[in-house]
């Protein structure tokens, strides 16, 4: 024949090949098993189901991987060409059917026990009493608002948006039910307390990321997206933006702060009094 | 998003042709591997029609989410122009198919004459979408004064632009026929090109709907 | 042969068109049309890598002074990453696998002259390179490249400068350049499907066609279905930006403290759009690369593709699932929870038909004789990424477990793998594959293992490290770490990222090297170096104009017959007439 492929008998390059996935399966296994980087612990109930759904795909697709990669290495190394002829077959039909079936069962049983956590996480059910709160996103900034006592957030208008003025969504102060609404710049809620968040946005498409809660929602104009979270653990984590908002978009941070019910009792006071001061020192909304 | 699956489509271009391949290795099936078979420029035209609807469909199911989605909707009376409009189109394809039928039966003449009647009726109907355009502007509907208003001229647009492809079509058809083309060329094109013109007017009947719906 | 002359007398008045302009640049030739494709291709990808340079560099050292650059701002960062992606995805991944190797080979393969629309073939070509030069041209306008990511979503897209640089003329520019692009691309697909369908030569039965064909006609009937879409979404973004209407755009938006004179858009319904175009996209850039893989697979295993039926329905399930699946962009969106289940479980459901790919390479290469040429190495590294990016997929198709990984570096690192580099490998498998038959000259061995070599290990310390600071949270599209302070533990994985890049990047110069060398003093080869069965190993390398000179073959048996026992050599061409018993006939028995 015109020319037997130089590489045809070596032993080294499938030799080479077979190391290199070796690696491979090798660092990932252990990177993965030694979890060198990893997500924080979990703050949420939620959280540890959704890390658990993870640990399950992990198990799963790790095995399936590490089983594909040595089979890939031990048939490069097992059936280099040593001369001879190939086994001469179109495959097997059998076999075919039941990798099918074994696929199957474990790819769509996987994302059926997927199932439940996104059910919990959207609570796709009677809605639940929790402490309302709204957070809004805007280049390149996180706002929150609190309804105060009354428990009613206040009518918004973006006309009225006065950042110097620290009305940054535009709150109406003239609606009676605006009247006690605090804004703040960092979210804190208290811990173990069930919270219905809205999210809102004033521009463009942001995304709510809390790392420690499992928690990620993209804001979107136009619409109202309501979702909630119970963080069971005190301590303050960072908010960030996921979806990509603008030359800013990787400033878009805040602080979660979960801190026991007295201390929010304190803080909202200390926000409500701030906000107090500003509102009273605001000029007429209407007045032009 | 509504649509045809690939094996669907795969199916509605194997309909209706002959059957290929049946005795395997040795039969033509009356084709030549080369470009200059006829039978490609049917097949192409199904498969644009494919792509067209496609865009279409697109068109609509925005249309079909804008309007659910918000409370800014504002219906307007269609100019009642799209009827005569439709009237035209609707007896273009009729004559089209004289045409088509005359071609077969051999009688050159009529079909020379319905096939210039099918290009005049095509040009009508472009003339009055014009004039729909221009009794909407006098009453004060443009392009961004609603959704309502944005989707009728988008929609109305982008058919009258196929359209206007269409009576190109046609008017190559005609000038083809004078330089005496082969015969079966010339059928091709024939039937393609009226493939082609009844799609978009069965096409303009459904946007028209479609708008009266969501008027 | 009677029929031969038969076909002989009627030859197609098919003459190779006389002068440089007619024959290289306005060529109807479709083995033309691909080089220029290629070449289009290449150029693309080389833009694109440069892009990635900028950006590794400026993560790895955010405070370094790029020469000829300078200082890089958070603009110029999302700038160069939206346009990356733009370029590698429509300009390298569409066009070199399918319009490239496609335009030449799928014609060639099922022993015809040419593509059914010679002349619709070159506009597509020239729609193409259009698309292209306005693409660049935003690099070059007042407020520069669009910084709103390859998919443009609104409201960022549609506002105008007013919601940042580079998205007031240069996001016009990339809208309109899309939209040139999706009309190249329906051309370019209607002749594919056409020539498919109508131009096989005898006995090429459509089970008898190289799987390379089967990839192409598939992906040539997503793109033909997904660009229409992409078209319209296209129409509808131009329209709100320039023409005052509210298809996408909501009411009472703020902007850098303008309000927005638009109202009642949806947001979602551009996401809806695009995605729905989006998603087939993926299988646009990998199906013709799977094709190419299990060619190359087979011969160079000398045994045939194991499961020929399965691979084709395995090709055909995934795209028609993957018509069906462009929710699992949008868990996140605010799109209804229950459909996001759905969508969820139609996505795990396409990892039946992957695996099926996967589990018949491999038994594809059970019981073979494989011979380690560059083409091989490639296809076999091919099949690594494959796996190692698809199961990473699995993780995202749940809505679940996305809830974390979601616009994080896990999702950056699943597609690079599978979609930009193993669609990567998929060509430089096709290139030191067919380089031999597209200009008569092998490339050199030598220099395309050391390249395998490189790249292999290369992109897996790309790419596996992003999973792990995805793991750790770190969301995508960010200029810098600065602002955020659970990212400054992941600096060190950045720079060995870059690090990394640098060495992958400085390899693709040996490919060129190996290119241009092997284009002047590559070993001449004859017709069929690599002992291959298909058609276009029965022509000259490289092939007359009219490919077969008016006598078509005939095709008698599947595509991929080798160690067939009984046979003088290892393998049956295609186009030999019946020489041994009917059992062994093909794979359609």
């Amino acid at each position: 024949m015109e020319n037997r492929q130089s590489g045809g008998a070596s032993f080294l390059g499938p030799a080479l090949f077979a190391v290199v996935l070796l690696g491979l399966i090798g660092s990932t296994v252990y990177i993965f098993a030694r979890r060198i980087w990893w997500f924080p612990e979990p703050v949420t109930a939620l959280g540890a189901s959704i890390d658990r759904q993870f640990d399950y795909t992990l198990i799963i697709t790790g095995i399936v991987f590490v089983l594909a990669q040595l089979g890939l290495a031990y048939t490069i190394l097992r059936y280099r060409d040593r001369g001879g002829r190939a086994h001469y077959s179109h495959g097997h039909t059998g076999l075919e059917v039941i990798w099918i079936a074994l696929t199957a069962i474990l790819f769509v049983g996987l994302g059926i026990a997927a199932e439940a956590a996104w059910r919990d996480y959207h609570s796709l059910g009677p809605a639940a009493e929790g402490m309302p709160v709204e957070i809004w996103g805007k280049q390149f900034k996180w706002y929150f608002r609190y309804p105060g006592p009354d428990g009613q957030f206040g009518r918004t208008a973006p006309e009225l948006v006065n950042d110097l003025a620290g009305n940054y969504m535009g709150v109406d102060f003239d609606d009676p039910a605006a009247k006690d609404d605090i804004i703040t710049a960092t979210l804190a809620v208290p811990v173990n307390q069930r919270v219905n968040v809205t999210l809102r946005t004033l521009d463009v498409t942001h995304s709510f990321f809390v790392r420690e809660l499992r928690f990620k929602q993209d804001a979107v104009p136009g619409l109202l997206i309501r979702m909630n979270f119970t963080a069971e653990k005190a301590g303050t984590y960072e908010v960030v933006c996921a979806e990509l908002c603008g030359l800013g978009h990787h400033q878009m941070r805040a602080d979660l702060m979960v801190v026991p019910p007295d201390d929010f009792e304190k803080w909202l006071g200390e926000q409500a009094a701030y906000m107090a001061a500003l509102t009273g020192a605001e000029p007429e909304p209407e007045s032009e | 998003m509504a649509g045809k699956t690939a094996v669907e489509e795969l199916e509605l271009i194997d309909a209706g042709r002959p059957p290929r391949d049946s005795g395997g290795a040795g039969d033509f099936g009356g084709r030549r591997p080369t470009p200059a078979v006829p039978q490609v420029y049917v097949t192409g035209i199904w498969l644009a029609l494919a792509s067209i609807l496609m865009f279409f469909m697109a068109l609509t199911s925005a249309l079909i989410v804008r309007r659910g989605l918000s409370t800014d909707w504002v219906p307007f009376d269609l100019p009642p122009l799209l009827w005569w409009n439709t009237a035209a189109l609707l007896a273009s394809s009729l004559t089209l198919e004289t045409a088509h039928r005359a071609l077969a039966a051999g009688r050159p003449l009529a079909y020379h004459r319905w096939w210039n009647v099918t290009t005049a009726l095509g040009v009508l109907f472009l003339a009055g979408q014009w004039m729909a355009w221009a009794q909407l502007r006098a009453a004060g509907v443009y392009l961004a004064t609603n959704p309502s208003s944005s989707f009728f001229y988008v929609l109305t647009g982008v058919h009258g632009l196929h359209l206007l492809g269409g009576i190109v079509a046609l008017l190559y058809v005609a000038t083809r026929r004078r330089r005496a083309a082969p015969w079966p060329v010339e059928r091709t094109a024939v039937t393609a090109t009226s493939i082609y013109w009844h799609f978009l007017s069965g096409l303009w009947v459904f946007l028209l709907l479609l708008l009266w719906w969501g008027r | 042969m009677a029929s031969e002359a038969h076909a002989a007398a009627h030859v197609h008045v098919h003459e190779a068109p006389r002068g440089f302009i007619r024959k290289y640049i306005f060529s109807t030739d479709h083995k033309i049309i691909g080089i220029q494709y290629i070449l289009l291709a290449l150029v693309a990808v080389f833009v694109g890598m440069f892009l990635s340079l900028l950006m590794r560099l400026h993560l790895a050292w955010p405070s370094l002074e790029i020469p000829f650059f300078g200082l890089m701002t958070p603009e110029q960062y999302l700038a160069l990453m939206t346009m990356h992606g733009t370029i590698m995805v429509f300009f390298v991944l569409t066009t070199a696998p399918q319009s490239g190797f496609g335009n030449f080979f799928l014609p060639i393969q099922i022993g015809a002259a040419d593509m059914a629309f010679p002349v619709l073939n070159m506009l597509s070509f020239w729609f193409t390179f259009a698309s292209f030069a306005v693409m660049l041209a935003a690099f070059f306008v007042s407020g520069g490249a669009p910084t709103s990511g390859w998919t443009a979503y609104v409201p960022l897209s549609a506002l105008g400068e007013v919601a940042g640089p580079g998205l007031g003329a240069g996001q016009t520019l990339w809208v309109v350049s899309i939209a040139i692009f999706c009309g190249a691309s329906l051309m370019g697909s209607l002749n594919f499907i056409t020539t498919t369908l109508d131009l096989r030569t005898r006995g090429m039965l459509l089970f008898r066609m190289p799987l390379t064909v089967w990839a192409w006609f598939v992906t040539a009937i997503l793109m033909l279905l997904g660009f229409a879409v992409l078209l319209a979404a296209g129409i509808l973004l131009l329209l709100d930006r320039h023409a005052g209407t509210s298809f996408f755009i909501p009411g009472g938006l703020i902007v850098s403290d303008r309000l927005i004179d638009h109202k009642g858009g949806s947001p979602l319904l551009w996401q809806h759009l695009f995605w729905f175009f989006g998603h087939p996209e993926v299988y646009i850039a990998i199906l013709p690369g799977m094709g190419i893989v299990s060619h190359v697979l087979s011969t160079f295993a000398r045994k045939p593709i194991f499961g020929y039926r399965a691979m084709v329905f395995a090709i055909l399930a995934i795209a028609m699932l993957g018509l069906g699946v462009w929710g699992h962009h949008m868990f996140m969106s605010g799109m209804s929870p229950y459909s996001a289940i759905a969508f969820s479980l139609l996505t795990m459901s396409i990892g039946v038909p992957s695996a099926i790919k996967t589990f018949n390479w491999i038994g594809t290469l059970w019981g073979a004789r494989i011979r380690f040429a560059p083409p091989m190495l490639f296809a076999l590294g091919f099949v690594s990424l494959f796996v190692t990016g698809g199961l990473s997929g699995i993780f995202l198709a749940q809505p679940t477990v996305d809830i974390y990984l979601h616009d994080t570096y896990f999702v950056v690192a699943h597609f690079h793998i599978i979609m930009g580099v193993a669609a990567i490998f998929g060509m430089f498998a096709g290139t030191y594959f067919w380089f031999p038959k597209m200009f008569g000259r092998a490339m050199h061995e030598g220099l395309g293992r050391l390249h395998f070599w490189l790249t292999f290990i290369g992109v897996y310390a790309i790419f596996m490290p992003m999973h792990y600071i995805g793991l750790a949270g770190h969301p995508r599209r960010y200029p810098d770490t600065t602002a955020v302070k659970f990212l400054a533990a992941l600096d060190p994985v950045h720079t060995f990222m870059s690090i990394a890049a640098f060495v992958t990047i400085a390899a693709q110069v040996l490919f060129v090297l190996n290119l241009v060398w092997s284009l002047w003093k590559g070993k001449k080869v004859g017709i069929n170096p690599w002992e291959a069965t298909t058609l276009e190993w029965t022509v000259p390398s490289p092939p007359p104009h009219d490919n077969f000179a008016g006598h078509y073959p005939s095709v008698y048996r599947g595509p991929y017959e080798y160690a067939v026992p009984g046979a003088p050599q290892d393998f049956v061409p295609q186009h030999l007439p019946e020489a041994e018993p009917a059992r062994h006939a093909g794979a359609d028995d």
